[in-house]
């Protein structure tokens, strides 16, 4: 059977602003059994829309297998708000939560909180790249069994299983340990989009910085790239610096108003290759062209033996291939219990430097269950 | 009473969990972040009719002697995410979300709160708190530099400031130069389908009922008799002219906490039990380290009161709401325990609880309407001590002998919050 091809889409829709039209997009989305949809979101005065995760919570209760993967912005918000809030998403979505992390470089966005000014973009996405860092080491900062409700001792949790994060940054510091329990999925899949120019050698500053927080915190990157070859090019670079774990899906501006663009598109995910592990479909017009997707799309893929029929698991991780990561913390307790490691139980834990979740799995094969 | 029509009694339902009034050792206690649970009590509270179901927040995990605090149900979400998810699964129930304002910026909560306004087709609710704890602060970029004084002052700015977001809703530029706030900023979504989803209150204190007349829909109380709540009741009530307003435009709903029997034996005998459950021997000396400021954990919880003097400020519990001046409570405690012959357990038994509706279904149906047919409340937000099953036995005892009584509704009559609480659309400026 042929490789299995990723396929994702944007259900972009500015100007709209009820739950019920964001719940048919994601029906047609799980109806093609894509493994995540994607919502933009910032703080900019236009377009007209809701906040993106906020969306993606509403829509959780209503699909079963999609996974929702809605921006948020890491200029102004607090890293612990995100991490909770995309940890919640998870939560509410039975493990279906990514995150497609985003900065915000306006002037306008800076002035509506009024706290800082703006600030060149490889500095925003060094902050971005913090963010991700606080999230993660938060989401891991309960390790999976702390809930351990012993009636012996009257301890609901075993408060050697939750960590303090103890992060310091340029912009800010989080001491921790996370409110929230750790998610389903461990870790919530961390998605960045990067353009092929970033990865060039004439990169600007700000590229390079996107480059750096996405080879280091992604687990899925959204790519732009104007042809097939630097598609190549660009997806063999990052799977040096990122690690074969990573999944890059190429983002192609579909439009699917008649048949012939149907088959068009049909032939060129079919063909798949540059390098990529599948699609990330940005439509035009999103209950057309999903539509389309789910109805003519999908089915000729899956005819070619090409799609799953169905989701496999239900996780985004699942959909995705991707194992779930082992608490960092709970790893480096494991590591420090054994005799030969001489690491007294209270030293602090040393974050490996490559932040590369799937290495994690392999150095601690726990299955974790929850 | 006079011959005026009966007042409507309102009906929230809090989310327990997160400290020691969810009893998790009991077998029938199930996850406190599963979004099953959260979705059980919320379909429970929409089939009593309820007004809103509403979760509390704490931002940092409390600590006892430098260490975190495990004795209690720990481990929540984020409100507004879970709120957003509830409202796929209900239609009426509004939907309330405990935030802080210290730790977050008004524009940012306008946009979150209008989202959950407008995913939820206007039951969106938002109880205001502060804090200038820096223990919590130490999670966030703001950390704790707020001065406990000026804790209304931001509040105050905070609610204006995105009252105007709401207001100016749709492209309309908001230009705000304040003390607290410096900010233009630009919500680019259509008003709120509530024009403002509704605020809510907590709080008891003179500052408190203040910002309440001034700004709130709701206030969350706590008082434990019929006269102090009737007090409280026309104080702030009273307080509601200075700032334009009526009395009916802010609803009191202290929270309570229920148990139901049978017999009133059976439910004074199952409310004893269940305190006991929330304060174990170990959640006694939690609570008398928290007042006396000094390791008692050698301290027998079945005998009397520690005889040491406490030490004021010494950090040692962190992250939980400050009860007050340590000698004064201590002295208060003492008092107590010795008029009514406790033990230290019994004492802090006594001490921590808060108004409780005891009783036969049709006991508490009377003492609940009691007490809203003589202005001591607008209505209760119930605390039960159990997730996800327990509001089912009041809302399956309880809720149709309100009915019957005519003070509670049997539908719906609107479909947003605001409906639900009698509660005018605000206009825009």
């Amino acid at each position: 059977m042929p490789r299995q091809l990723h396929l994702s889409a944007a259900v972009d829709s500015p100007g709209h602003v009820d739950a019920g039209h964001f719940t048919a997009l994601a029906r047609l989305a799980e109806r093609a059994t894509l493994d995540f949809v994607t919502l933009d979101d910032s703080y900019a005065p236009e377009p007209r829309r809701l906040d993106a995760l906020a969306t993606f919570s509403r829509l959780a209760p209503v699909t079963r297998g999609l996974g929702l993967v809605p921006t948020v912005t890491t200029t102004h918000t607090e890293p612990f708000h995100t991490s909770i809030s995309v940890n919640t998403l998870d939560w509410v979505s039975g493990g279906r939560a990514g995150w497609l992390v985003g900065v915000s470089d306006t002037e306008a966005e800076a002035k509506a909180f009024g706290r800082k000014g703006t600030a060149p973009a490889d500095e925003l996405w060094a902050e971005a790249a913090d963010a991700a860092e606080v999230a993660a080491r938060l989401w891991d900062s309960w390790e999976d069994d702390a809930e351990i409700r012993d009636t012996a001792t009257g301890r609901f949790i075993d408060r050697d299983k939750l960590h303090y994060i103890d992060f310091e940054g340029t912009h800010f510091s989080v001491r921790g340990p996370s409110i929230t329990p750790r998610p389903p999925q461990g870790r919530p899949v961390v998605v960045v989009a990067v353009a092929a120019a970033d990865l060039a050698p004439d990169a600007a500053a700000g590229g390079r910085a996107r480059v750096t927080t996405a080879a280091r915190y992604a687990d899925v990157v959204l790519l732009d790239a104007p042809d097939r070859a630097t598609r190549l090019t660009a997806a063999t670079e990052l799977r040096l610096r990122a690690g074969e774990s990573l999944r890059i899906l190429a983002r192609i501006p579909v439009a699917l108003a008649d048949e012939a663009a149907t088959a068009a598109l049909i032939g060129e995910l079919a063909e798949g290759g540059g390098g990529v592990d599948g699609f990330h479909l940005v439509p035009a017009d999103p209950a057309r062209d999903l539509a389309a997707v789910a109805d003519r799309v999908v089915p000729a893929l899956r005819d070619l033996g090409l799609f799953r029929t169905s989701y496999g698991g239900p996780t985004l991780r699942d959909h995705l291939g991707l194992a779930r990561p082992a608490s960092r913390y709970a790893l480096a307790a494991t590591l420090s219990s054994t005799p030969a490691a001489q690491v007294p139980a209270q030293a602090p834990v040393q974050i490996p430097a490559a932040g590369n979740d799937a290495a994690a799995p392999a150095a601690a094969p726990a299955e974790v269950t929850r | 009473m006079t011959d005026r029509p009966l007042k409507q009694i309102h009906l929230a339902a809090h989310f327990p969990g997160v400290n020691n009034t969810t009893v998790w050792t009991d077998p029938a206690s199930g996850s406190q972040i599963d979004f099953a649970s959260f979705r059980h009590l919320a379909e429970t509270a929409e089939r009593g009719r309820f007004d809103f179901f509403f979760l509390a927040e704490g931002l940092r995990l409390r600590e006892v002697k430098g260490r975190i605090h495990d004795l209690d149900v720990v481990g929540r979400p984020e409100s507004i995410t879970v709120l957003n998810a509830l409202a796929a699964v209900t239609t009426r129930l509004g939907l309330a979300a405990t935030v802080n304002a210290t730790f977050n910026e008004p524009y940012e909560l306008a946009r979150r709160f209008a989202s959950l306004d407008h995913l939820s087709d206007g039951r969106a609710a938002w109880n205001v708190v502060t804090s200038s704890d820096a223990f919590t602060g130490e999670n966030f970029r703001r950390g704790g530099y707020l001065d406990r004084a000026d804790r209304y002052t931001r509040a105050a700015e905070f609610v204006q400031l995105v009252r105007e977001f709401w207001d100016a809703a749709d492209g309309g530029t908001v230009r705000h130069r304040g003390p607290q706030f410096d900010v233009e900023g630009t919500l680019s979504l259509p008003r709120p389908p509530q024009g403002h989803p509704v605020v809510i209150q907590a709080g008891d204190s003179d500052e408190g009922r203040e910002f309440a007349a001034a700004t709130a829909d709701v206030i969350f109380s706590r008082h434990h008799t019929l006269t102090a709540g009737q007090a409280f009741h026309a104080d702030v009530k009273r307080r509601l002219a200075a700032y334009g307003r009526k009395p009916d435009e802010l609803k009191i709903m202290p929270g309570v906490t229920y148990v139901l029997g049978d017999t009133q034996e059976e439910a004074v005998e199952r409310a004893a039990e269940i305190r006991r459950a929330q304060v174990s021997p170990a959640t006694t000396i939690g609570y008398l380290e928290q007042v006396w400021g000094v390791d008692l954990s050698g301290h027998d919880p079945d005998g009397p009161l520690p005889t040491v003097d406490p030490v004021p400020d010494s950090g040692i519990v962190k992250g939980r709401t400050t009860l007050g001046d340590p000698l004064e409570i201590a002295a208060k405690w003492r008092a107590v325990a010795e008029e009514k012959k406790l033990t230290s357990r019994e004492l802090v038994i006594e001490v921590t609880g808060r108004q409780s509706f005891i009783g036969t279904p049709e006991a508490v149906a009377d003492r609940i309407d009691t007490y809203v047919q003589s202005d001591a409340a607008d209505g209760f937000i119930l605390v039960p001590h159990l997730t996800p099953g327990g509001l089912d036995d009041f809302v399956d005892r309880v809720v149709p002998l309100l009915q019957e009584r005519g003070v509670f509704r049997t539908e719906y009559t609107g479909t947003t919050l605001r409906d639900h609480l009698g509660l005018p659309v605000p206009g825009r400026p």
